[in-house]
């Protein structure tokens, strides 16, 4: 160590090694870093006595406080469940009807429901129940499969063409065109004529799209094809039929789009959406929570 | 190399060739035949780079008393190179979560085979090039010595891009055996312990040759870094192939040791790669350009056995409220808080070896972004432990608090110490007298800066908000939001990220600019401020 010399800057002695031009000092450690590291080991060493820390041959050291992360979380899990548990054995019990009679048990429920709508349904109606392209919107009076809370909770519970459950609702739209029902030129006259019984701005694109002799002659074609391949389903007036699941046709709402294209598509190939039951994944509880919940929305007959 | 060596390189190149021919032909998948092939291309480039030098007359050693520079200068047009890949298809993944459209519906630049070429880009490609480049520099300076076996020392270099551009392909193609930070397949990892392994036999054998009678903190960093990552990856590689002309396997470990054995790999590929191996960079490149002694020897012995025997121990933290026993928990979490002081002794010794030289801050931007680096390597090694405990990171995880957590480190302390090794390095490496333009240098240490700022502040407020929500019950004990809200809530925090990230790209390009021009001998000289002061007017 004869190279030791002392550093002008800082008045330290080097440790007398040199690395290409490197040299050090032989400053002491800051004691405030040693302290804090004592500190932090001192405090390791406590929490390891305190929780479960050393692994064993068959087993672990179990720490003085007996902690558990498997028992905290079932803790955690039954005070949740007791907590409620009252109010959930009451919704078991009751119908839906007194159900929505009791003003708390209600409140409780359509909190329960919203909160299962978040994790169960919101991929398809979306997060404000707003629906899109084949999956309806839950805020309006348009139901598909009615709107009461019975006929809400019968879907919920066991979906729509869905294969599984027996008690699926179920109908099937016949594919006009793939199947050659109807023409091409058949098809186009009823779409239009589709369009004409909502009396919305979109009909009248439907006009533009094709040349106007066709659309003219095509409404009272259309009138004639209507009556005689569609009505018995969505009714003479277009209205629907829920016992059906067949949607109403004269009003302004549209489950695929109302522009005619995509009526044309409809018709030519049907539409067979598919809703899950939900029997299989929920419990009871659950379903009649999200079914009180959707009959909330706006919709609710 | 001597003829009868290059004979029997050729000899061995060729036998490669055919050999990886042979398992193309007999691949079982598109990916594994078309690496073989790629295999085999650079098997041929280098029996044509060996025919093109073999030479038959006696040859000089020439360069004795020189160092081996020439792979440095590779290292680091390399380390540009990948950084700057890397750097895009961050900007790229992140714009992409803001704007899902981004995604073009193509497997190939789909998010999920995105980020691993994004990850692994910037800490393999950019940083294992500034390592290797930086390491090699290192070792021969302060050992007084050649690189110890230079043609492996090529190999290392050359065999670690093939590593790199085989991982790349891989990710794009779809092959990944679905371990974070070590996504390339069974022969992908084979080929990179070939590699590795020669690493650490030239830098293990250049220290053995050293002239100097001690080994500088430095290279006990690199060391440690360069054995333990061969130790994590052989390990946490361990697998069984489906056939040998299958790029599909097996991993050795499943369920919650699998879990286990991938965070020991994942959270040490932290500790001795992006940790270890970049306070080596350190320990050589700040006192070199700050032209002082490092502060405290001491200090750097206990923290560097400190930090290499704690690290090892901190990867169960990855895992905490998961299958993983409690006990595992415990140490993972205790070992991370102790770590935190032995973590800033290097923060110590880096920022007091300015003693004596703080005043050059105000001139030298390349040290400004030095010890700008030292500053977020502190922040993030607080940032760390105090995440590893339990009811913070019941908070934090799953978040993207620990995506800001990540880039705090990788942004502000491994590339900006990176970007000031490579910016002291150039002129020298290329003999040129200075850098094109030291006020370049300020304006990528301005802009930079800014990116991580924002980066890192929006990833801390959208993850600490999206855990919050997660978690947030209302008075009956149900869940407030669904996840599509959450996601919804981070949009703008999102957009923010990818500003962040752009702005660091466009550091970077303005760093590649200025080195290209370095590299040129060109050298800008700006009109200095005129000393004539008008008083009054």
């Amino acid at each position: 160590m004869t190279n030791r010399k002392i550093d002008q800057a800082t008045g330290t002695e080097t440790t007398g090694h040199e690395w290409d031009g490197i040299r050090e000092l032989d400053t002491p450690m800051p004691r405030w870093w040693l302290i804090l590291f004592y500190i932090t080991i001192i405090w390791a060493i406590g929490y390891m006595i305190f929780y479960p820390a050393i692994p064993l041959i068959s087993s672990n050291t179990k720490g003085t406080l007996g902690y558990s992360s498997r028992a905290e979380l079932e803790d955690a899990l039954k005070n949740a469940q007791s907590a409620r548990a009252q109010q959930i054995e009451n919704i078991r019990t009751s119908s839906l009807a007194e159900i929505k009679a009791d003003q708390s048990l209600h409140a409780f429920a359509l909190a329960g429901g919203k909160a299962a709508f978040k994790v169960n349904c919101v991929q398809c109606h979306g997060s404000g129940a707003e629906g899109s392209k084949g999956n309806p919107n839950l805020n309006d009076d348009d139901w598909l499969w009615g709107g009461k809370l019975e006929d809400i909770h019968q879907t919920i519970k066991h979906g729509v063409r869905f294969e599984l459950d027996d008690d699926t609702r179920s109908s099937e739209m016949p594919a006009f065109g793939r199947d050659e029902m109807l023409t091409q030129a058949e098809i186009e006259a009823v779409a239009d004529y589709v369009l004409s019984l909502a009396t919305k701005p979109a009909d009248k694109m439907g006009v533009h799209e094709n040349s106007g002799e066709e659309t003219a002659g095509g409404t009272d074609n259309g009138a004639q094809i209507f009556a005689d391949n569609c009505a018995a389903c969505h009714g003479t007036d277009g209205g629907g039929d829920r016992s059906l699941g067949a949607p109403s046709l004269n009003d302004h709402i549209w489950l695929y789009g109302g522009d005619k294209r995509t009526v044309i598509e409809s018709i030519f190939n049907s539409r067979k959406a598919v809703m899950p039951a939900w029997t299989h994944r929920l419990d009871e509880v659950t379903i009649k929570q999200l079914a009180l919940y959707v009959h909330s929305l706006g919709g609710g007959e | 190399m001597d003829p009868l060596s290059t004979m029997f390189a050729l000899a061995a190149s060729l036998f490669s060739v055919i050999l990886a021919l042979y398992a193309s032909s007999q691949a079982e998948d598109f990916i594994f035949g078309f690496h073989m092939l790629v295999f085999a291309a650079a098997g041929g480039l280098l029996i044509l780079y060996l025919a093109r030098t073999v030479s038959f007359q006696q040859m000089t050693e020439k360069g004795e008393a020189t160092y081996s520079d020439g792979i440095i200068r590779y290292g680091v047009i390399a380390t540009l190179f990948w950084g700057i890949v890397g750097f895009l298809v961050g900007v790229l993944i992140a714009s992409q979560l803001a704007f899902p459209s981004l995604n073009l519906d193509l497997e190939w630049t789909s998010f999920g085979r995105l980020r691993p070429l994004h990850t692994s880009a910037v800490i393999f490609a950019f940083g294992g090039n500034a390592l290797i480049a930086t390491s090699f520099y290192c070792v021969q300076r302060t050992c007084r010595t050649r690189l110890a076996f230079e043609p492996l020392a090529w190999f290392v270099f050359w065999g670690y891009q093939l590593f790199i551009v085989l991982a790349a392909t891989g990710y794009v193609l779809g092959s990944t055996q679905a371990k974070e930070y070590a996504e390339p397949e069974w022969y992908v990892d084979i080929w990179l312990t070939i590699v590795w392994v020669s690493y650490l036999l030239v830098f293990f054998f250049t220290l053995l040759r050293r002239r100097e009678p001690h080994i500088y903190v430095a290279n006990w960093f690199y060391l440690g870094f360069i054995v333990t990552v061969a130790m994590l990856h052989v390990v946490n590689g361990l697998a069984v192939p489906v056939s040998p002309f299958s790029s599909v396997s097996y991993s050795a470990f499943s369920g919650v040791q699998s879990a286990l054995v991938q965070w020991w790999y994942g959270h040490n590929a932290v500790g001795f790669f992006l940790t270890a191996g970049f306070l080596g960079m350190m320990y050589y490149f700040v006192p070199k350009q700050a032209n002082r002694p490092v502060y405290s020897y001491r200090l750097s012995i206990i923290h560097f056995w400190s930090v290499i025997f704690l690290y090892i121990w901190a990867g169960p933290h990855h895992l905490h409220y998961t299958a993983l026993p409690d006990w595992a928990q415990t140490l993972g979490m205790v070992f991370s808080i102790m770590l935190w002081m032995p973590s800033w002794g290097g923060m110590i010794n880096g920022l007091m070896t300015l003693s004596g030289a703080w005043d050059k801050l105000r001139t030298d931007p390349i040290l400004r972004m030095m010890v700008a680096s030292i500053a977020f390597y502190g922040m993030a090694t607080f940032e760390g432990p105090l995440m590893s405990i339990k009811s913070v990171n019941a908070l934090s995880h799953y978040t993207d608090w620990t995506i800001g957590h990540v880039h705090s480190g990788a942004l502000g302390w491994n590339a900006l110490i990176s970007f000031g090794a490579i910016y002291y390095l150039v002129p020298k490496l290329w003999g040129r007298r200075e850098l094109y333009s030291l006020q370049l240098v300020n304006w990528h240490f301005w802009i930079a800066m800014m990116g991580i700022v924002i980066y890192a502040s929006s990833m801390w407020v959208s993850g600490i908000m999206q855990g919050l929500m997660w978690r947030e019950y209302n008075a009956d004990g149900f869940l407030v939001y669904s996840f599509a809200e959450t996601v919804m809530q981070m949009h703008p925090f999102y957009v923010l990220r990818a500003i962040g990230g752009l702005l660091f790209l466009i550091g970077g390009l303005i760093m590649v600019y200025n080195i290209w021009r370095t590299i040129r001998g060109e050298v800008k000289v700006d009109q200095p401020i005129s000393q004539v002061i008008t008083v009054g007017a």
